[in-house]
């Protein structure tokens, strides 16, 4: 995850958002876009997206709010998600999860009071003949337990 | 020498990155001329990290290997599995779909054609559009993403649609848990993919593809983008495919975490940059789907199979299976078992075969409670329905569903209370909020399970109402499925309904 940054300029949005106009149905790979370079999508994209699609900023908005994905603050420096599906839970998710949250003194979708780590639920990676599982960033891992996760978060700085 | 070290996530998620470097550093330090093949995984995920050595030609296996063990296993002190194919694991299926996965190297195309790879699309070339989906028809292949709606009846009617343009989507959405099969062939095989899709467009005249991927699958992601590329530069996509005179391209397309995006109408909305929200069926996405064009939208596993179906023809395919359940299924077995992984079977299989002999159990040691199959809106299964064979008519008639073929395993310290609420507490968070008895229904189904949890007895005909209606009245599966996992835990596991109510007397 990126250190907070200042605030994009108008011209470096537009510039992202030129970049997939030619797509068909470009919305999500701009919103994508804008994210993965500020870390969230600023209010200001907002209303250079609806004006480069000709829609309206509500709709922006409406679309934006929909996915889980897009968020409107920066997360903290490093983003660990925890899967609460199913076969995670057979293997004991729950309760690692909720160690975990204790440990980092916050509730899911919160940040560590350092800014370390922001700690949100993943329903499903995909890893669900090795859970619990959880991810660090874009990395996955697998049979997660208190150790392992407590290296985790020292690794990331929590 | 070869040695083949998975890259597929489960893989890595036990540390086969450390290992493939440890073998790297090892080897160099030994003078060993070792060529280290990331392949995907074998499907076999309790050995992962699962390393294949190259002797006299045949690929021996070890596994699970730490970094630490690395020395021992250049020095051939490592004690081994034996010849991989030979495992029992492996003997026991019938691989079509998932045959070049964890053999290959994903991203080397003339390993791939080695492996009987653009056979299939080589044969499809010199066909008319109508005896392609003849083709697919007479395989027999249903959709593999849950609904099981025959294949080749939906190209046929994107195929006979009149439209200036066409396009073949590929739902990569795969959000159900217990899950995991797209996202290893994907991973493991993404040219398979590829060739499938390439098919599908010459069948119905569609020049377009899309892969909608969950974002949650990073890794499948960079993976199918450099295939992309790869197919790209060697002609099997572009304005000539493969010299057939005609044009297919495709690209990625990155979900953003809504589970509802599964459902092939929200992921049409989602892919055209609005709200993830259900369209009202007719119009069928075949007649009226992507930007309002006829539009094939099959889950990765129904194209990844198209090859194979071509390459082998429909016969080889239709000759496996159980009645109308026609062809293979690859099985994920996941969730608390000793052996969890991908086992790719013709249909029929019982599932307490699966369970108890495939699966070994569970990963305790203590006794399964419960198999839910099928995702988080399929129902939970008794031990007592083990006999249940593996397929959409016999799923159906005991009161569930095969879906995209999860099946997560409980050991009997699962309680079905919380099971059940949970289906409901997911079941409002995802919904896309278009319909009402999703949207208010399972907030209120999370409420009145908490009632029959604090002893309130008369909640629990209120709620056997609520799933009702959900069931009867939802637009999609997310509202019209969730009664599943609900109403198969409350009566196949009563105990767990009634338990508090009696401490609370």
């Amino acid at each position: 995850m990126p250190n907070p940054m200042p605030a994009p300029t108008e011209e470096e949005i537009r510039d992202i958002v030129a970049g997939q106009l030619h797509l068909e149905g470009p919305l999500l790979p701009i919103l994508h876009a804008v994210q993965r370079s500020f870390g969230h999508v600023p209010q200001a994209a907002l209303g250079v997206i609806a004006e480069a699609l000709n829609i309206t900023r509500a709709e922006v908005h409406g679309v934006m709010s929909f996915y889980h994905d897009f968020r409107e603050v920066p997360a903290g420096r490093h983003v660990v998600r925890i899967c609460r599906a199913e076969a995670c839970q057979a293997m004991g998710a729950d309760a690692l999860a909720a160690r975990t949250l204790e440990k980092l003194g916050t509730a899911w979708h919160g940040t560590t009071a350092n800014g370390a780590v922001t700690v949100e639920p993943v329903y499903c990676l995909g890893l669900c003949a090795c859970g619990p599982a959880a991810m660090v960033d874009n990395r996955v891992v697998g049979h997660v337990d208190d150790a392992k996760m407590d290296t985790l978060l020292s690794e990331a700085g929590a | 020498m070869r040695i083949w070290v998975p890259r597929d996530s489960a893989a890595k998620a036990l540390g086969a990155d450390a290992v493939a470097e440890a073998v790297a550093v090892e080897a160099a330090a030994r003078g060993l001329d070792v060529q280290i093949v990331r392949n995907g995984t074998r499907g076999m995920i309790w050995l992962e990290p699962l390393v294949e050595v190259e002797q006299d030609g045949v690929r021996i296996g070890y596994g699970p290997v730490s970094p630490g063990d690395v020395p021992a296993l250049l020095d051939g002190k490592m004690r081994s599995l034996g010849p991989v194919e030979d495992l029992d694991w492996m003997q026991r299926q019938d691989r079509l779909t998932f045959a070049r996965v964890g053999v290959i190297d994903p991203l080397d195309l003339a390993d791939y054609e080695a492996h009987g790879g653009l056979a299939g699309l080589r044969r499809a070339i010199a066909m008319t559009g109508a005896e392609i989906v003849a083709e697919v028809t007479g395989s027999g292949l249903r959709g593999r993403g849950g609904a099981g709606f025959p294949t080749g009846i939906k190209w046929n009617t994107v195929l006979n649609a009149e439209a200036d343009r066409k396009y073949i989507v590929c739902n990569a959405d795969e959000g159900d848990s217990g899950t995991f099969a797209d996202r290893m062939i994907m991973e493991g095989d993404p040219f398979c993919l590829i060739e499938g899709m390439a098919i599908a467009g010459l069948g119905v005249g569609a020049t377009r593809g899309y892969v909608y991927l969950r974002s949650e699958y990073p890794d499948a992601i960079a993976v199918m983008q450099a295939a992309l590329r790869v197919a790209r530069g060697a002609g099997v996509l572009g304005p000539d495919v493969l010299g057939s005179g005609t044009a297919f391209d495709m690209e990625i397309r990155v979900g953003a975490g809504a589970y509802v995006c599964g459902e092939e109408t929200s992921l049409l909305n989602s892919m055209e940059g609005k709200r993830g929200v259900v369209r009202a069926k007719p119009p069928l996405p075949a007649l009226e789907g992507f930007l309002g064009k006829p539009t094939v939208v099959n889950n990765v596993l129904s194209l990844a199979t198209v090859p194979v179906i071509f390459e082998k023809g429909a016969a080889h395919y239709a000759g496996f299976g159980l009645g109308r359940s026609k062809g293979t299924m690859p099985i994920q077995i996941a969730g608390n078992v000793k052996r969890g992984g991908l086992f790719e079977t013709g249909f029929g299989m019982p599932l307490g075969d699966l369970v108890n002999e495939v699966a070994g159990g569970t990963a305790t040691g203590r006794p399964v409670k419960a198999v839910q199959v099928g995702g988080p809106l399929g129902a939970y299964f008794h031990p007592d329905q083990f006999d249940t064979p593996f397929g959409y008519e016999a799923f159906d008639r005991a009161g569930g569903l095969i879906g995209h073929a999860g099946v997560v395993v409980f050991d009997d310290s699962a309680d079905m209370l919380k099971m059940a609420r949970f289906a409901m507490e997911f079941c409002a968070v995802e919904s896309c909020g278009k319909c009402t008895p999703c949207r208010i229904g399972a907030v209120r189904g999370v409420e009145t399970i908490d009632r029959i949890a604090q002893g309130d007895a008369d909640a629990i005909a209120l709620l056997a109402d609520l799933c009702e209606t959900m069931k009867d009245g939802s637009l999609c599966a997310l509202g019209g499925f969730t009664p599943f996992p609900v109403m198969s835990a409350l009566e196949r596991f009563p105990d767990d309904f009634g338990r508090q109510r009696e401490a609370a007397e």
